[in-house]
């Protein structure tokens, strides 16, 4: 197709336009293009309980420092499943293009979801494409759902915190949301903060066969470490405290969050998890984690009663940590 | 556009070994309770945030200040600013805590109207509204200038440059404030309890010092301008307590690494040249004497009355009739925000902090804005 060619609706409509950009543009996303072929993939899956997840991505703008829609799409996803202990081995991808949108950009997306889709180890088995009219849609949206086998021996789940356990973070905080930030306001960051997009599984595997008993795991997308706090603690109906201080945020994340107001902690990541550990795991987990630069944040106690998530500040003060509440807005001054 | 992030190094202004050795020579300074109030809400923030109150000597009150430029802007403007971005010819567009605040309805706001289909634009530089102006020739942009002397003279670059060019689509709805006469409003006040002031460090940066050496002659009370990080802000507290201790009415300067004595003389020319001084309502406050900034006749043209004065008819913002304290409409009784503004009670004393009034559905300014006191104790503090 020409260099400047751009998505029409034909392409969506069954006919020849659609054929072809099947053939050139999207065929490459699947392992297997026989699957192409059919309605529906058949899949021969290992033997042990499986993890189902879906999500979708609307990111703007499509491609941002360090990754883009596509890369977001089926990392994202393979994430969430190995958030519940599953090693993800198979996933759909549903696309819904803006009549418009450039080809070369689509094509520079489904490279990023065939890179990334190696990078998780998973092979996209089916899909789906939609146009819809200019206007109706931000240029590209995907949907992807996704199927693993879970390989932790014992569940992975908030009901099994208990007051006592151990919390720690993957890595750094809030990159991926700076970065979106900053290409969304036009910031120049120096140096430029890319986003933290990256399969989480293979650490959660090393995790498991260290023999690390893990009771929950929470990916720190949307909301940051804040909500993810806020929500494991009303689940476990427990007070989450961490320490500010144990908290790593890189320096330019942390300049930019200054300038505008924001606080790391709500700031979403899309590499980045959150480990509640029994005290007696802690050994094995925290050195793990620490050589992905992650860090011990905190602990679990029993239901204090004043705020679910409670932030000893460096000078040994005491306050409350709570989600994001409305839009990220830049403040004034 | 695009704007870059400058470097600053926070380690020292955060260090914990600086804060510990500033809170130990507090205790050792104060003999008496004292009460200070710290102006902008950029340090309330901060102070919550870090619960430096929390390392202060027991008798060292820290009370809240006014310095909340979104928190005072009055409901008129924010009317007028409803009603304008309301027109389909019309791009509204401001700083991003302004698009939240309700106007003199509870609830109705610059993200609602957006979301019944309204232009409403966020800026983090007022000379975006030039670009937009030029790009949409067919439609009328209108920037909701808020801000201290701060973010003044940035108004006043925009309104130079519109002037230069010519721009017949572009207008101002300006609603500027000036910090010292709400200082000395404060002082004022039959309710004050305020004994000395941390001022603004970066209103201090574009001012200096000569405004408020009038009005620590004028009142008798010490003046310690602050930064915004721990050390800076216990090391405001700290001078503030020696000076009352010692019973000197002085400005001092803890931020000397931001702020010089004559503040920066070309922003000053330029809030000068641009702006008169007037009197001005501020929200929860009232009428202000010489509170405010207006457009210097020359500039008229560029006021959005002029341009549309059928939905504007109120006289913009000076002489506006702002309903004292907080009679306004939407403050239901129970809310307490001008009493919270004047420092007189905190946020924690109104009955509907935390359960009607929380930043999803905030009652009053100081809970909306990320600078407001309310705000600050909501996210913060248990409530």
């Amino acid at each position: 197709m020409e260099q400047n060619a751009r998505i029409r609706l034909a392409h969506g409509g069954g006919g020849t336009l659609m054929q072809q950009l099947i053939d050139q543009e999207l065929r490459r996303l699947y392992a297997d293009p026989q699957q192409l072929l059919h309605d529906a993939a058949s899949l021969t899956l290992p033997p042990g309980q499986l993890a189902f997840t879906t999500d979708s991505y609307v990111v703007q703008p499509l491609e941002f420092p360090g990754g883009d829609i596509g890369s977001l799409a089926i990392t994202g996803t393979a994430n969430d499943l190995a958030m519940a202990g599953a090693r993800p081995l198979h996933l759909s991808v549903a696309l819904i293009l803006e009549e418009g949108l450039p080809l070369s950009l689509l094509r520079r997306v489904v490279g990023s979801m065939v890179t990334a889709s190696r990078a998780c180890g998973l092979t996209i088995v089916t899909g789906d494409t939609k146009v819809v009219e200019r206007g109706k849609a931000d240029g590209l949206f995907i949907n992807t759902s996704g199927i693993g086998v879970v390989e932790a021996s014992q569940p992975i789940h908030p009901s099994r915190i208990a007051a006592g356990d151990q919390l720690l973070v993957s890595g750094d905080l809030g990159r991926h949301g700076v970065a979106i930030l900053a290409a969304r306001h036009g910031l120049q960051l120096d140096p430029p903060v890319l986003s933290d997009c990256a399969p989480l599984w293979p650490l959660v595997q090393q995790l498991l066969q260290r023999g690390a008993r893990i009771h929950c795991l929470r990916d720190l997308t949307r909301g940051g470490l804040a909500s993810a706090l806020q929500e494991l603690a009303l689940a476990a109906g427990l007070t989450l405290q961490i320490e500010e201080e144990r908290i790593p945020v890189i320096e330019p994340v942390a300049r930019c969050c200054d300038l505008l107001g924001f606080e790391p902690l709500h700031l979403a990541n899309e590499g980045r998890f959150l480990a509640v550990v029994p005290a007696e795991s802690l050994d094995r987990v925290a050195p793990l984690l620490e050589a992905w630069g992650g860090s011990w944040i905190g602990s679990v106690l029993p239901e204090m009663g004043e705020a679910p998530v409670l932030l000893r500040t460096a000078y040994g003060s005491s306050r409350v940590l709570r989600p994001l509440s409305g839009e990220l807005l830049p403040r004034i001054c | 556009m695009s704007t870059t992030v400058p470097a600053a190094d926070t380690r020292y202004a955060r260090s914990a070994e600086a804060v510990e050795r500033l809170a130990a020579q507090l205790a050792a300074t104060a003999t008496r309770p004292w009460t200070l109030m710290e102006v902008c809400g950029g340090q309330t923030h901060a102070i919550v945030r870090w619960g430096l109150d929390q390392l202060l000597p027991e008798g060292i009150r820290l009370i809240h200040g006014p310095g909340c430029p979104v928190c005072v802007t009055p409901a008129a403007t924010l009317d007028a600013a409803l009603a304008l971005a309301r027109q389909p010819e019309v791009i509204l567009c401001s700083y991003g805590d302004m698009l939240r605040v309700p106007g003199s309805r509870s609830g109705d706001d610059l993200l609602g109207v957006r979301a019944a289909g309204g232009d409403v634009r966020l800026l983090t530089s007022p000379l975006q509204a030039i670009a937009l102006a030029q790009a949409h020739p067919d439609r009328l942009v209108v920037f909701l200038a808020v801000g201290f002397e701060t973010t003044a003279p940035a108004t006043a670059l925009l309104v130079r440059q519109a002037t230069a060019l010519g721009l017949v689509n572009l207008a101002l709805l300006p609603a500027h404030v000036r910090v010292v006469p709400a200082m000395e409003a404060i002082l004022s006040g039959p309710d004050n309890q305020v004994q000395g002031f941390l001022a603004a460090g970066h209103v201090g940066a574009v001012m200096g010092t000569a405004e408020l050496q009038g009005l620590v002659q004028r009142q008798g009370v010490p003046v310690v301008i602050s930064g915004f990080e721990p050390v800076e802000l216990m090391a405001g507290i700290l001078r503030c307590v020696q000076l009352l201790e010692a019973g000197e009415s002085a400005v001092a300067n803890a931020y000397g690494r931001v702020v010089q004595e004559g503040g920066n003389p070309e922003a000053q020319q330029l809030i000068e040249a641009v702006f008169e001084v007037v009197d001005q309502p501020w929200r929860g406050l009232g009428v202000i004497p010489a509170g405010g900034l207006a457009l210097r006749p020359a500039y008229a043209a560029l006021e959005a009355r002029h341009h549309r004065p059928q939905l504007l008819e109120q006289p913009q913002p000076a002489a506006a009739q702002e309903p004292q304290q907080s009679q306004e409409p939407h403050n239901l009784p129970v809310c307490i925000s001008g009493q919270i503004l004047r420092g007189v009670r905190r946020p924690c004393d109104c009955p509907a902090f935390g359960s009607s009034c929380t930043p999803e559905h905030p009652l009053g300014a100081p809970m909306v804005s990320s600078e407001g006191a309310c705000a600050a104790y909501h996210r913060y503090r248990p409530n």
